[in-house]
Order: C-alpha cells, then sequence, then structure tokens
C-alpha cells in the first residue's frame, strides 16, 4: 500500500474519483502536475494539495496510427487513429493526454491553441484523463 | 558550481568496427558485437594486442526486452576473449552508446586506464513491430506520457506539430531531410536502407508493371512522399519515410590515452569535447521546438573543445525521426531556431552544402539499432576526418566533427566533439 499523499498512485486514485489534484510548492508557489513531493523549482518538501480546473489549450498533438499496445486493445489502430497531446493547462503546467473529439480524417486540421477542457475515459477498467475541444 | 570542465588528460580513437546495420534473422547481438569487434581489429593502423585493453563498457537499450538477454557486456567480453577485464553495460535509451563512451572516455581522462574498449549493439527485428513499439516506449516515461496513446514517432510527430505551428514549415520540410539521408545511405555499404528515393520510386514503378498493375505517375519525389499508399502516415505528421527503421548492428570503437595513441595509429581522432545532459518529460519543457539537454550538452561540449559551431566541419546527428535532425541542428547552433527546416530545404546540410549531416545516410538510412547508434555516429566521424569515407567522403578535408545522441525525447543527450591533427 502506498500511503504518500503524493505519488503515482495518489494521482490515478484522483483520476478514478474524476478529479484532477495536483501538488503546489508552500515555498515558492510553484504548481505541479502530475503532483511531485519535491518541488521541481526550488527542491522544497513543502507541498499542497491544489485542484486543476481542467480548462486548457493544445500545444502539440500528433494523430496516431500505428498505437501502442495498450491504445490498440481499447480498438485504435489505422482506420480509427488516437490522439495523442500534450496539453497547456490555464495554471501552468502541461500535461501528456489522448484528446477526443477531434476530426482525425484531416490532421493538419486541428490547430495548435485549441482550447480544451478535461473529461474522464474508461480503457480496461481504469479511468485516464483525457481532453476534448 | 563548476561551469566549464575538462578532461585530466586527452584521449584518442585510434580503431572503430562496426557490423552492417539491417535485419539479420538468426544473428544474435553476440554476432553482430563479434563482426564489429573483428573490424575494429583490423581498423587499427599499428596494431595492438587486444589483451591490453583494461575496461569494457557497452550501450544496450535492451536486450532484456528485445532478446530476453540482459547483462550481456561480460557476455561478450567473454567471446570476444577479453575476460576478466571490468565489462559494464551503460543504458540511456537511444543514447546508450554514447553514455558508454562517455565512461570509457572518462576511464582512460581519469588516469585509471590507457586502453579501453566501447562498445554498442541492438537486436531488436526478432519481436514483432508492435512489440518493438511498446519496448521503445519504455524509454519515455510509462505512468505519464505513454499513458496518454503516445509512441515514439507520436511523440517526435507532436513536435513536428508545434514546429510547423511556430515556424510554418509544412511535411514537405521534414521529407527533404529523408531524401538527403537516402541520397549519403546509398553510399554507405552499411547501411540498411541505402537507396536513393528516386531509385525506390523507380523500382515501384518496375514492380508494378511486372505484375500487370496500373504504374504509378509520381512527378516527384514530394508527390511520392505525399502518398499515402506509398508513404502510410504513421503518426501524422510523420510517415514511413520521415522514421528510422527498426535494426540490428553492433560497434566496437578502441580509447587510448593520447600519450601513447601514435603507438597505435598513424592519424589518431583526439576527442576534444564531451557534454552530457537530463531532461524530465517532453511535456515538462518550456519549449517543444528545442532539446533542452542538447542545447546544453553542446554548450558544455563546445567549451571544453574550445570550439564553437562555426569551426564544426561535419556532423553526425540524432535523426531518429526526421524532425528530430532538424531540431538538432538548431539545438547545435548550425542554425538559428526555426531556420533549420529552411536550410534542409535548401540543401545546407547536404555532402556538398556548407554543414553536412548525416554523411553516413543518419539514423534514417543507415538504421537504427538504438543501443549501438551512438557508437555508429563516431564510426562515420572517424573515417571522413581521416579521409576513410570511401564515395561519401567530404571533399573539404574535415578537421573537426561532433556527434549527437539522444535517448528518448532528449531525458539524456550526449555530444562529443573529435579532432584531427
Amino acid at each position: 500500500m502506498n500511503d504518500k499523499k503524493f505519488s503515482s498512485s495518489s494521482y490515478f486514485q484522483t483520476i478514478q474519483d474524476k478529479k484532477i489534484i495536483g501538488s503546489k510548492c508552500v515555498d515558492c508557489g510553484a504548481v505541479h502536475l502530475p503532483p511531485r513531493e519535491i518541488c521541481a523549482t526550488c527542491l522544497s518538501e513543502n507541498m499542497e494539495e491544489v485542484s486543476f480546473s481542467g480548462k486548457g489549450e493544445l500545444a502539440a498533438y500528433s494523430v496516431i496510427y500505428v498505437p501502442p499496445t495498450a491504445m490498440i486493445e481499447a480498438g485504435f489502430g489505422r482506420d480509427n487513429p488516437n490522439v495523442a497531446g500534450i496539453v497547456k493547462l490555464v495554471e501552468g503546467p502541461m500535461i501528456s493526454a489522448q484528446i477526443v473529439g477531434l476530426d482525425t480524417k484531416n490532421p493538419a486540421e486541428i490547430k495548435i491553441g485549441t482550447p480544451l477542457k478535461a473529461t474522464f475515459v474508461e480503457r480496461g477498467d481504469r479511468v485516464f484523463l483525457a481532453f476534448e475541444a | 558550481m563548476r561551469k566549464s570542465r575538462k578532461l585530466n588528460r586527452g584521449v584518442a580513437v585510434v580503431g572503430v568496427g562496426m557490423s552492417n546495420f539491417g535485419a539479420f534473422p538468426g544473428m544474435s547481438s553476440r554476432d553482430l558485437f563479434v563482426d564489429a569487434f573483428k573490424e575494429m581489429r583490423t581498423s587499427v593502423d599499428k596494431g595492438f594486442d587486444p589483451k591490453e585493453i583494461e575496461a569494457f563498457y557497452l550501450g544496450n537499450f535492451s536486450g532484456d526486452l528485445f532478446e530476453g538477454q540482459a547483462h550481456q557486456a561480460p557476455m561478450l567480453a567473454d567471446w570476444v576473449g577479453l575476460s576478466p577485464i571490468p565489462a559494464a553495460r551503460l543504458e540511456g535509451a537511444c543514447a546508450s552508446a554514447s553514455v558508454a563512451f562517455r565512461e570509457g572516455l572518462l576511464g582512460i581522462a581519469s588516469g585509471m586506464y590507457d586502453m579501453v574498449m566501447v562498445g554498442g549493439v541492438e537486436k531488436m527485428t526478432d519481436l514483432h513491430i508492435s512489440k518493438v513499439t511498446d519496448a521503445l516506449a519504455t524509454a519515455a516515461d510509462i505512468t505519464y506520457e505513454v499513458s496518454a496513446g503516445f509512441t515514439f514517432p507520436g511523440f517526435y510527430a507532436s513536435m513536428a506539430s508545434a514546429y510547423m505551428h511556430q515556424y510554418g514549415a509544412t511535411p514537405e520540410t521534414f521529407m527533404r531531410v529523408g531524401i538527403k539521408n537516402h541520397e549519403n545511405g546509398a553510399l554507405n555499404k552499411k547501411a540498411q536502407f541505402g537507396a536513393r528515393i528516386p531509385d525506390l520510386m523507380e523500382a515501384k514503378k518496375t514492380k508494378a508493371l511486372q505484375k500487370g498493375k496500373p504504374i504509378p505517375t509520381w512527378k516527384d519525389e514530394i508527390e511520392f512522399l505525399s502518398d499515402d499508399r506509398a508513404n502510410p502516415l504513421i503518426a501524422w505528421p510523420m510517415r514511413l519515410f520521415d522514421c528510422s527503421p527498426v535494426s540490428d548492428g553492433g560497434v566496437a570503437l578502441l580509447l587510448v590515452s593520447e600519450e601513447i595513441a601514435h603507438q597505435f595509429s598513424d592519424d589518431p581522432i583526439y576527442v576534444i569535447g564531451s557534454g552530457s545532459a537530463s531532461a524530465g518529460a517532453l511535456h515538462s519543457r518550456p519549449s517543444l521546438t528545442s532539446i533542452p539537454s542538447a542545447k546544453l550538452a553542446a554548450q558544455n561540449a563546445y567549451e571544453m573543445a574550445n570550439v564553437t559551431a562555426k569551426d564544426i566541419d561535419l556532423a553526425e546527428v540524432h535523426d531518429c525521426f526526421t524532425i528530430a535532425e532538424i531540431i538538432a541542428t538548431e539545438d547545435l547552433g548550425f542554425f538559428d531556431a526555426g531556420k533549420g527546416g529552411i536550410a534542409a530545404e535548401e540543401g545546407l546540410t547536404s555532402r556538398q552544402g556548407p554543414q553536412p549531416i548525416n554523411t553516413s545516410g543518419g539514423l534514417k538510412s543507415k538504421g537504427h539499432p538504438v543501443g549501438a547508434s551512438g557508437a555508429g555516429q563516431i564510426v562515420e566521424i572517424w573515417k571522413q576526418l581521416r579521409g576513410q569515407a570511401g564515395e561519401r567522403q567530404l571533399d573539404k578535408s574535415p578537421r573537426l566533427g561532433l556527434t549527437h545522441n539522444v535517448g528518448g525525447t532528449g531525458q539524456t543527450c550526449n555530444v562529443h566533439i573529435f579532432e584531427r591533427r
């Protein structure tokens, strides 16, 4: 049992509950998502929980025609490509996430900077954070 | 904190050997490395006694996943007759061999050893391609990056999407890099895909004719490379010919201290700069169109060598994807940010251009056996500096060469600078 306040276990547990919880450095104010125990900016260990709004914009993306096994098992592939992206959140951090609801027939038409909001998708028996336009 | 670093004594590369790069059913890492070792032995101008090798550093990303075989350094040392010398495997994903090279360099520069062997090996083609994709993905953050559905082509494709948005590049910009690297690789007998794109187009037309199928009517390379059937999308905007292949290959290098270099070689190649840096996940970085570890490793290597980007005659850079070469040429300072794509389009990085990049064919055409690739880059620089690169030899008698080897999307980057005196 991992009872750390900020860990991949804590992060994915909050995602299962459809909440986005990161960590904020009490000393320097830097905000981290996924949450970290040690501030990457000032190395302080004085961290508190911070809730994210789930709002952001698309910073980079790819429409993936040869997906990893986990996505193949979720039904993605050449004829149904998945979109993986990097999302810049309004709170500052960027995060990697699946992007849903985009027109994958015209990948060149997807716009960097598209406003996105968080959504939660189920793959297998787990819930993952994703974003939709 | 100390900013500038130097080697305690000079180090030279006096021998290099490389197996063919490609897909070789039935050939194990062991067989590939033995080929490299045998060639390295014969490459030393004045000969040497392998029993004088004091230590072995091997780059190998994941024999564990690719072959079900970890711990290959002592095994390979034994197989070439070098037991019981110290033998260690170093892992830095696709930069494993340059991590090993740097350790070998430090081993001699520190005074601990006078002669070491550095190797790199990877045997990737035994696994089904989907398993290869998964194995390579372990070089990224499985928990926070790959869970988003990313693959390695996907990561670099995302960087390409940001680059296109920021600088106005198009998929054609990336294609120009592939066309150039295939031109170079066609002159490299050890290359996995050593064929020019126009020749591949002709071959496909001939095949269509033989099979009685409609003959394709591509008007040029760009039209061919934009054809979804001839060049399928892997991760938009990266297509098949934007991606380095899955490869098998091995490399062996012989390093000695500068003091004794002329005992072994008429023309030693000196290592005058070494820079190494790390970084977090792609999404954690301030820029998605530059690799911070590459910029820092380059800066450190230039400082140690007391040279600048302008002094470098040729470079082998980590073109695992075409976009990666463009970003590399900017991070290394050959071109300003956003200008690397234009430089590629204008042919500035061709063998005839002012800043030749990847004369070997690069990972794109030569092949990318991930744990060996960084050492393979050094083989090319060594040959070019010594005037031994055959048909692809640069005319201008290069004196300074650079290697740029990236692990993951830049979680690791090593830059080395080599000098012919």
